[in-house]
């Protein structure tokens, strides 16, 4: 279930190469949002009982599943906390990124 | 009558969504345009909304979704949309609307003048003046043709009163024809969920520039177009329909410029003036949005004098088509002392005479003495 | 990594909402879209007028979503959504479900006269407000869903918001459109449930979705799912669905119904209330809650 999709920023050389209007011809995927956090979610597979409260409610899609359990893309993750906070196993924990 | 001549060109193009909203002078428009959809004699959508921003809103909301869509307004609710003109032809939406001109409140005036419309100039929609019902019903189509193929809006503008609700003889043309000359609508991307795109989305000053100057390169694509689907139109229909219309011009030693129905009545007095031995002629602008700069110099090099007749002001400068005018000739050779004149505010008759009183003030001064001249108002 | 059992996931796996985003941390109003989009399918177009998702989605020219989007003029979400139904149909499209997608800027104050023509008419849109109670895109200043004693930049501390949220719902209910319904993404199995009904039904359908904002609300991002719970436990926010403007079901009976307290300490917007301010408040909240029973109870 991991996502596939990768991307590039967009840059265009000439008025040419902009569509006619002003529409999407790319995905936000290009854009990582991990840049953003200052503390980082850590699951303890060891305790999680595999509910899917996380992935859940995730509002950054950053938690998918992988062979039945939760994997954190980081590369996205903004550290909001909330699969922490939600978690019924209390099996993640937020830990202050390093600089 | 001209709001019915409306109504038939839209239904004769197929337009599949129509959203409009009432309001004097237009209401005919939208009422034959109502049970046309109602005994399918037209196979459209017609959304009755509440105001005409909606009216606008949801032509823009079919128009992306591919459709061929239709409105019809007039000043107060023409000017309530302002904010979705600017929409449609940024998101290059080929909605085709027609606009009664009719003078703007306060007072509440439902009488004809040419500030409605011409106050939207800015907002990069195509214009047309028409000047009898013939035209109107003909520029509906033509209009059409040239905004799918632009992928730019223009309005139908017609007076009020004075055209909308004159009746006249008009030929209908036929539907196989209309067919001929105008395909159905399919634009190059359209919204679906097929094919996702979001439209519109914040645009930094990094691109902005760019979608701004591809719509002013295809909007000059538009006087050739005009042109062109002008003679197509005169070969399929036998009318052709230009960027102006010009009568006596090529020895005339004062030409006047005009625009709408007025443009009509000043043949008149052309005629009459000549038959007294002044070489006058009239230029009818039809075309206003673009501005069909060639086309006015190459007509007016040889005149001695040029009177513009404006049934608009642009308050704390002049009459919008003298402005307009002058600014083409400006650098050129062939620019001639050009008078601009104020005439018809809030639907004051324009009749032969006021023209003979222009001509006569134009013929006696070597130069404007005044900027503005006002003509009828009583001082 | 003990028993290998496999996850039963309480939600429809396909995702239609990427990352990438730019939505705060801790957004409610991404959550609302990533459930919406999900109980939907592909076959969606969204209509989004000014207001935060305008820009969470991401700048020209890219996009966050799989489904198409047509950003609109502020005041007009809900008739571009019927004109876009329209077009779509004329153009042999009628299985795309169009939805309005707006704030409650967009919905209470600036867009309510075209969604009332929308409703009054019955156009087959599907309108979803999502509810983060103030103008946050431009900063957190008030609306008129901004509830009683709330903090805003409108509405400072010294003069907080002292007039009632708006009742929206009501205001949707005198239209006697086919279905209306409240929503918390602290439910998201009964948001899910809600929207795939929606989907079936034609006519025009009102979704109206609570949606925490951790930056306008002052509150931790953490606790925008706790708060979207809490909301419903104290009746603040109770979820039900009006059916042609008076049959009433109440989806989530409270047994023991919470005080708001424990709910408005989490949040900074409320932090100068005083004792007299939230028993007032509490009252407001009790009387709304027994109208609604009432009116429930006369659907019964």
């Amino acid at each position: 279930m991991k996502k596939k999709k990768e991307t590039q920023k967009i840059v265009f050389k000439t008025e040419k190469d902009f569509p006619l209007m002003p529409m999407s011809v790319g995905s936000m995927l290009y854009n990582k949002t991990g840049a953003w956090r200052n503390i980082r979610p850590v699951i303890d597979l060891k305790k999680c009982i595999q509910c899917g409260i996380c992935w859940k409610f995730c509002p950054d899609v950053s938690i998918y599943i992988e062979n039945e359990w939760p994997v954190v893309d980081y590369e996205y993750c903004k550290g909001c906390g909330i699969c922490a906070e939600e978690c019924p196993a209390k099996c993640i924990t937020m830990v202050e990124e390093e600089k | 009558m001209g709001n019915h001549a409306l109504s038939f060109g839209a239904m004769l193009c197929r337009v599949q969504v129509i959203s409009a909203y009432p309001i004097t002078p237009q209401t005919q428009v939208v009422e034959l345009l109502s049970e046309m959809c109602a005994d399918k004699t037209l196979d459209a959508k017609f959304i009755k909304v509440e105001s005409e921003h909606s009216a606008m809103a949801a032509c823009l909301g079919a128009s992306l979704a591919g459709a061929r869509t239709f409105t019809a307004t007039s000043s107060q609710g023409l000017t309530l949309m302002h904010e979705l003109l600017h929409w449609a032809s940024g998101g290059r939406l080929p909605v085709v609307m027609g606009n009664i001109n009719r003078s703007m409140a306060p007072g509440w005036s439902i009488w004809s003048d040419q500030n409605d419309s011409l106050s939207q100039r800015d907002t990069g929609w195509i214009q047309f003046y028409c000047a009898n019902n013939q035209e109107v019903l003909d520029t509906v189509i033509q209009a059409f043709k040239v905004s799918e193929k632009l992928l730019i809006p223009s309005m139908a503008v017609l007076d009020a009163f004075t055209l909308s609700h004159t009746y006249e003889v008009v030929d209908i043309p036929e539907q196989e024809k209309v067919d001929e000359y105008l395909p159905p609508f399919k634009p190059p991307i359209r919204l679906t969920p097929d094919e996702p795109h979001a439209f519109g989305g914040l645009t930094s000053p990094d691109h902005y520039f760019e979608l701004r100057y591809k719509l002013q390169k295809d909007m000059e694509k538009a006087p050739a177009l005009i042109e062109e689907t002008g003679k197509e139109f005169k070969q399929k229909f036998g009318r052709f329909l230009g960027l102006v219309d010009d009568y006596c011009c090529e020895d005339a030693d004062l030409i006047l410029i005009t625009s709408g129905t007025m443009g009509s009545t000043a043949r008149v007095a052309v005629d009459e003036l000549r038959k007294e031995g002044i070489k006058v002629g009239n230029l009818r602008i039809r075309a206003f949005r673009p501005f069909p700069f060639e086309k006015v110099r190459e007509i007016v090099k040889n005149a001695k004098k040029i009177a513009v007749v404006d049934r608009n002001i642009s308050y704390g400068h002049h009459g919008v088509f003298y402005q307009e005018v002058k600014s083409s000739l400006y650098g050129h050779d062939g620019c001639p002392p050009t008078f601009g004149f104020i005439a018809g505010l809030g639907g004051r008759d324009i009749t032969p005479s006021t023209f003979r009183e222009i001509v006569q003030y134009a013929l006696e001064k070597k130069r404007p003495e005044e900027e503005i001249v006002w003509i009828g108002v009583k001082r | 990594m003990s028993k290998e059992k496999t996850m039963k996931l309480s939600l429809p796996e396909e995702e239609l909402m990427n990352s990438g985003h730019l939505a705060c941390q801790g957004c409610g109003a991404t959550l609302a879209m990533r459930y919406v989009l999900k109980a939907l399918g592909q076959r969606t177009a969204l209509c989004i007028p000014a207001c935060c998702w305008s820009v969470i989605d991401g700048p020209f020219p890219y996009s966050s979503l799989d489904v198409p989007i047509y950003h609109c003029a502020f005041e007009t979400a809900a008739v571009s959504a019927s004109g876009v139904k329209a077009g779509l149909e004329m153009v042999g499209d009628s299985e795309t479900t169009v939805v309005a997608w707006a704030g409650d800027g967009g919905t209470f104050d600036i867009g309510i006269q075209a969604l009332s023509g929308v409703a009054e008419r019955n156009d087959d849109i599907l309108y979803v407000c999502y509810d983060n109670e103030a103008y946050m895109n431009t900063g957190t200043q008030r609306s008129s869903a901004t509830p009683y004693g709330a903090w805003t930049t409108t509405t400072p501390v010294k003069h907080f918001k002292n007039r009632p949220k708006k009742d929206m719902v009501a205001i949707m209910a005198a239209h006697r459109i086919p279905y209306i319904a409240t929503a918390s993404i602290g439910y998201p199995e009964d948001l899910v449930k809600k929207i795939k009904k929606a989907k079936e039904i034609k006519g025009t359908k009102f979704i109206h979705i609570y949606a925490p904002c951790p930056s306008g609300w002052k509150c931790r991002p953490e606790d925008t799912v706790k708060l979207s719970r809490m909301v419903v436990q104290n009746a603040i926010f109770p979820l039900y669905e009006i059916e042609w403007g008076d049959k009433y079901i109440l989806n989530i009976k409270l047994k023991d119904k919470k005080p708001i307290n424990d709910y408005l300490r989490l949040q900074g917007r409320f932090h100068h209330l005083s004792e007299k301010d939230i028993a007032f408040m509490q009252e407001e909240v009790d009387k709304k809650w027994e109208r609604l029973l009432g009116f429930v109870n006369k659907c019964q």
